[in-house]
């Protein structure tokens, strides 16, 4: 009963923040922005803590709410605002932003369609640190060494990007 | 005592964490006032001054005059300020401490209750999610001051919080692979033994840099350079007047009591000490009471040490800061991942 309460507390916040994020109608302010991505991530948080997912939910405050939001404002703040305050809607942006928000809701649509709700057994994974560990280095070896390759190379292209002159 | 045993388990749970709250909440406090106490002692003994003297003997009302002071000035908000912001980080400062001594286990048993608010299964990660929130108070505040000083501090705030933290999260790994759980008890328990069970005996690297990582996400010297007074005038905090300033401070004080409580909880054996029979969960409420002093005793002591440093140290600059986090702490913090994992393989074959 608490948890179905919280879950729709949270659900809703994680929403209303996410909308405040692109389409706030009282500041067009981009660290505005940022600070309500900050509150969806730790709602989102809040939502996998309902999952039993405490792993996962003490990494998304830490890695997306702490680490990645902190860069992100820093650079936002770098910035000159000025332009972006004064930007307005345009058809291209328009266009583009339904044709992908489609196509993600036509993914969900399809997905849950095809997997019909309440029928799937409670999943192995119950949030304890070593039994994540385990299916990393077994079950998803592949994807996870993959996922560290993607990283080092986004990392040396930083690196390559930020050197002024190469030797 | 018999109502409570013939409370529902859902009440006797929110009756007995609230009072927990409660107590922890009122220790914290107190700490905070009576650590800006002894650090103007500290300094004034350091520098062969004799310090806050005139309120109470030694000078001990003096937290309570600071309060009356803070909430009696004029709380004067500047033109130029971006109001919500200005508003919302000085309560943002203060939040991050109060939610991490939540996992701290503060002792081990009293009257058959576990002495620590939650404990978490994944507890330092909590803990490390929720330190790494700390860092918008500052740069908020920066950046709602709408003016140079207070910007520069809070976008060096962003920065150095940012290395460190990476740097405190590898301290930390070797830890707790040889301790095999991320739970803030288990890490305890384990240090329960003997002396060199501490694990400041054990892994004295990954001690060596969390302290380091520690002193710079508490913007304490030698690592103060969020708010160089000599450069920054103050940084972050310039625009701010009366009980809004006193909020950083006091965000401060908590984050270096917290800190010193996370450490001595790593590092220095938490409750235990290794004679006496101190070093076994306390049975009795007399035992209980002892591991919540000698806790305490500790975290007091780490906490004097962090203002001791503090009038003794110059800054760093700033280059060096940053020299020092990426270039010594970060590999030496992933070489002891790797040497610590080898040598735990090695014993285990």
């Amino acid at each position: 009963m608490t948890a179905d309460l919280l879950f729709y507390l949270f659900a809703a916040c994680t929403l209303v923040c996410g909308f405040l994020v692109i389409a706030n109608p009282f500041s067009l302010n981009p660290v505005t922005s940022a600070m309500f991505l900050v509150l969806t991530m730790v709602f989102l948080a809040g939502l996998f803590v309902l999952l039993h997912a405490f792993f996962l939910a003490a990494i998304q405050v830490l890695v997306y709410a702490g680490a990645v939001m902190v860069l992100f404002l820093f650079v936002i703040m770098l910035l000159d605002l000025k332009a972006e305050e004064r930007r307005r809607l345009k058809v291209f942006g328009i266009t583009t932003g339904l044709i992908a928000v489609g196509a993600i809701l036509f993914i969900f649509l399809n997905t849950l369609a095809q997997a019909p709700l309440g029928a799937s057994t409670t999943p192995e994974l119950e949030g304890t640190t070593m039994a994540l560990g385990k299916l990393l280095f077994t079950r998803y070896l592949l994807p996870f060494e993959v996922v560290s390759v993607l990283l080092l190379v986004a990392m040396i292209g930083a690196i390559f990007l930020s050197k002024k002159e190469l030797k | 005592m018999d109502w409570i045993n013939q409370l529902s388990p859902l009440w006797q749970f929110t009756l007995i964490s609230s009072v927990k709250i409660l107590c922890v909440f009122s220790v914290l406090m107190f700490i905070v006032a009576y650590a800006v106490w002894v650090e103007r002692k500290v300094a004034a003994a350091i520098q062969d001054r004799i310090g806050p003297n005139r309120v109470g003997i030694f000078g001990l009302l003096q937290p309570l005059a600071d309060a009356g002071k803070a909430f009696l000035k004029e709380d004067f908000t500047p033109d130029h300020v971006r109001k919500a912001y200005y508003w919302l980080a000085p309560a943002i400062v203060m939040t991050p401490s109060l939610l991490t001594v939540a996992i701290i286990p503060f002792g081990s048993y009293l009257g058959g209750e576990k002495m620590v608010i939650a404990d978490l299964s994944v507890g330092v990660l909590y803990t490390f999610g929720i330190v790494s929130l700390g860092v918008y108070g500052i740069v908020l505040a920066g950046y709602a001051a709408n003016s140079k000083y207070p910007f520069l501090g809070g976008i060096r705030a962003s920065s150095q919080m940012i290395s460190y933290e990476i740097a405190m999260g590898l301290s930390v790994v070797p830890v707790f692979l040889m301790v095999g759980d991320l739970n803030l008890t288990a890490v305890v328990q384990y240090q329960a033994g003997s002396l060199f069970d501490w694990l400041i005996f054990k892994q004295p690297l990954a001690f060596a840099i969390f302290v380091a990582a520690m002193f710079a996400e508490m913007n304490r010297l030698p690592f103060d350079l969020p708010e160089a007074e000599q450069e920054l005038a103050g940084g972050y905090n310039v625009e701010y007047s009366s009980i809004k300033f006193a909020l950083f401070f006091m965000g401060e004080y908590a984050a270096m009591t917290v800190g010193s409580a996370l450490l001595v909880t790593l590092c220095l054996g938490g409750w235990s000490l290794p004679f006496a029979g101190l070093d076994q969960p306390a049975s009795t409420w007399l035992g209980g009471f002892l591991h919540i002093g000698i806790f305490l005793a500790k975290m007091l002591f780490v906490e004097f040490t962090i203002i001791w440093v503090r009038w003794m140290w110059p800054r760093f600059r700033y280059d060096q800061l940053m020299n020092l986090g990426w270039r010594r702490l970060v590999p030496l913090g992933l070489a002891n991942i790797v040497v610590t994992a080898v040598v735990l393989w090695a014993l285990a074959k």
